[in-house]
């Protein structure tokens, strides 16, 4: 061992499947290698990572990628100001309904082909159906508020011509209960990250209709939460953690990883599900259900496309989605509040003796790029795309008060 | 230490039910009577709604504490805002609570000195119930190494012709010598006892 101090750092993480960056970049010593002693703690719930970074127990964790944003706007109860430097792979989620559901749904068209936008519409035909029988509303489950899961389903129900807030009822669920929720049927479906759809889709208990590698193309879903002040005073810490989780997002992209990646994350200690079930969601060959499997290239992408680049245009389109559903007014004040919780600075500080690829701007507008295209890099060469929307809709960080009036009901 | 405000309505989730009795009866002598216990959140928005506790406890392993939280979002649910803990400023309460493993949530606008008592005495109760826990583990481990230790000596007594005092001292001459406990001796003992041997017939 060199001379270098070693510092240690705790961080807690939820057991899903993109907790793969952090785990893999303590097991397989990326961490070490940095002179990092990096401590994994399991936890049950998204708030105790909130309150245990308050109070000092964990200087980083794995966190939703709207969570650091809802804390700094003071959304939450007891949050610390919270930076997110790096996020934690892109897309991950689908959206699974009951097997009654789906057949209704088939009636009205909507074929297994994940596409977003024929489900959409077999679902809003659904919708209006049921209104007329006067039937119980379809009611679907998210995790958390401030979660992709929550402004995906309801941007994909909004822009399919089913309000949220009125023709269906979202309520909340933890993860490892979804499958069972909308066994008994209490739920008719939910958007939820992986393993928890195959969870369903496995034991025939429903059918994954769409994923969020269509809705938001080239989305992140999971970020790395930093306590700001620890930040501040630790930045070496922080860099050499950011180079190890670089690294091991890297190790976990490689498909001749994912078996042994598959295995550490199904082990008891962490997921404690089959390992067959990690690799649906690390190969993209998802368990649909019904005995079907579709192949979904850039499900769960941890490196390639920038895959960890904090973009300042995907704070700021969770932050447009906060003002959407009402979660928090917008001014610029918070829109800045927003922009400034994702620090692409200290990524690319952090990252540039790594020689990988870092992109030059900051932000991008979200659908400009509708197939991949070769952008802007330092470092090494780098392509991005296609990103965006299913509906076609352009997000331009520069004209956020446009679409914020834009998306107003 | 300021008197309890008794006519505070509480509600404690505790999927453990040992705990929660032990919490609800800390509660009652302090002269606590509005108490609901709930082991289960299945239906507890519209417990919520029945109860309208002023403060309500629940333990941090509960995978529920997001939906929980999630409830005091919508106003459809919940009649009266609730906030975290008794007063953001107070740190060491906070940390306090977060270390034993506790979380309270409080209706809004609740003088701190009205609410402190009550997550004090949720706080001691935790770390009473976790000390218990743990000397319990103890107490079961150290029986558990007992147990060990007699079938080394009968092994050794068996094998080597030994007393049981100089199987006893044999094991304890290797823990020190090796500088590992006593029960582990015996536990690899007893392994290579077993892959030696031909099966015995107990």
């Amino acid at each position: 061992m060199n001379e270098r101090r070693s510092h240690e750092i705790v961080a807690g993480f939820m057991p899903l499947l993109d907790s793969a960056i952090l785990v893999a970049a303590k097991e397989k010593r990326f961490a070490a290698a940095e002179g990092i002693d990096l401590t994994l703690v399991r936890e049950t719930s998204w708030a105790n990572i909130r309150d245990r970074m308050a109070v000092g127990h964990f200087q980083v964790a794995h966190m939703l990628a709207p969570m650091p944003i809802a804390a700094n706007l003071g959304l939450t109860p007891l949050a610390a100001d919270t930076i997110a430097p790096i996020a934690l792979g892109l897309g991950g989620n689908a959206v699974t309904v009951s097997n009654a559901l789906w057949i209704r749904m088939a009636v009205h068209g909507a074929i297994a082909d994940l596409d977003p936008a024929a489900a959409g519409r077999a679902l809003r035909h659904v919708v209006a159906e049921r209104l007329g029988a006067t039937d119980a509303q379809l009611r679907f489950a998210v995790v958390h508020p401030f979660s992709g899961h929550n402004y995906e389903l309801r941007y994909w129900l909004s822009a399919c011509g089913v309000e949220p807030e009125r023709d269906v009822e979202i309520v909340y669920v933890p993860p490892p209960l979804m499958a069972d929720a909308l066994a008994s049927g209490t739920i008719d479906g939910y958007c939820v990250g992986e393993p928890w759809n195959t969870a369903a889709t496995s034991s025939s208990l429903g059918r994954i209709a769409t994923i969020k590698a269509a809705l938001w193309r080239s989305s992140p879903e999971k970020v790395l939460g930093v306590a700001a002040k620890w930040a501040e005073r630790e930045p070496e810490a922080l860099a050499g953690l950011l180079r190890a989780l670089c690294r091991s997002a890297q190790w976990c992209a490689s498909r001749e990883n994912h078996r042994e990646l598959a295995e550490m994350l199904g082990a008891r200690a962490l997921i404690d599900r089959p390992a067959e079930w990690m690799l649906h969601g690390l190969s993209g060959t998802l368990d649909i259900g019904g005995g079907e499997a579709r192949q979904a290239d850039n499900f769960f992408v941890p490196f390639d496309k920038a895959a960890t680049f904090p973009w300042k245009s995907h704070a700021l389109w969770f932050y447009s989605q906060m003002v959407r559903w009402g979660q928090v007014a917008h001014s610029a004040g918070n829109a800045s509040i927003a922009r400034e919780t994702y620090r692409p600075d200290l990524y690319r500080s952090a990252l540039k003796p790594l020689g990988i690829a870092l992109p030059s701007a900051n932000a991008k507008v979200e659908g400009a790029l509708v197939a991949p295209t070769p952008v802007g890099s330092a470092g090494a060469s780098l392509t991005l795309g296609p990103d965006g929307f299913f509906d076609g809709t352009l997000f331009d960080p520069d004209r956020l008060d446009d679409y914020i009036e834009a998306q107003r009901r | 230490m300021p008197e309890p405000d008794t006519s505070l309505s509480i509600l404690i989730i505790d999927e453990n039910r040992l705990r929660a009795a032990v919490i609800q009866d800390g509660l009652r002598d302090a002269g606590y009577n509005r108490l609901t216990v709930v082991h289960d959140v299945v239906g507890i928005a519209r417990r919520i709604s029945d109860i309208s506790p002023d403060v309500i406890v629940i333990d941090l392993e509960n995978p529920n504490r997001d939906v929980l939280e999630s409830m005091f979002q919508l106003s459809r649910a919940v009649k009266r805002p609730i906030a975290m803990f008794v007063d953001r400023s107070d740190q060491a309460a906070i940390e306090a609570a977060v270390d034993a493993g506790v979380s309270a949530y409080v209706v809004d606008g609740l003088k701190r000195e009205r609410v402190k008592p009550i997550l004090d005495m949720a706080i001691s109760r935790f770390n009473a119930f976790a000390r218990m826990s743990r000397e319990l583990e103890e107490a079961r481990s150290q029986l558990e190494s007992r147990k060990l230790v007699d079938r080394a000596k009968g092994i050794l007594m068996k094998t080597r012709g030994l007393s049981e005092a100089d199987a006893y001292s044999l094991l304890r001459k290797t823990a020190m010598n090796q500088n590992r406990k006593i029960s582990e001796i015996a536990e690899s003992l007893i392994t290579a006892a077993g892959l030696l041997a031909p099966p015995e017939d107990t």
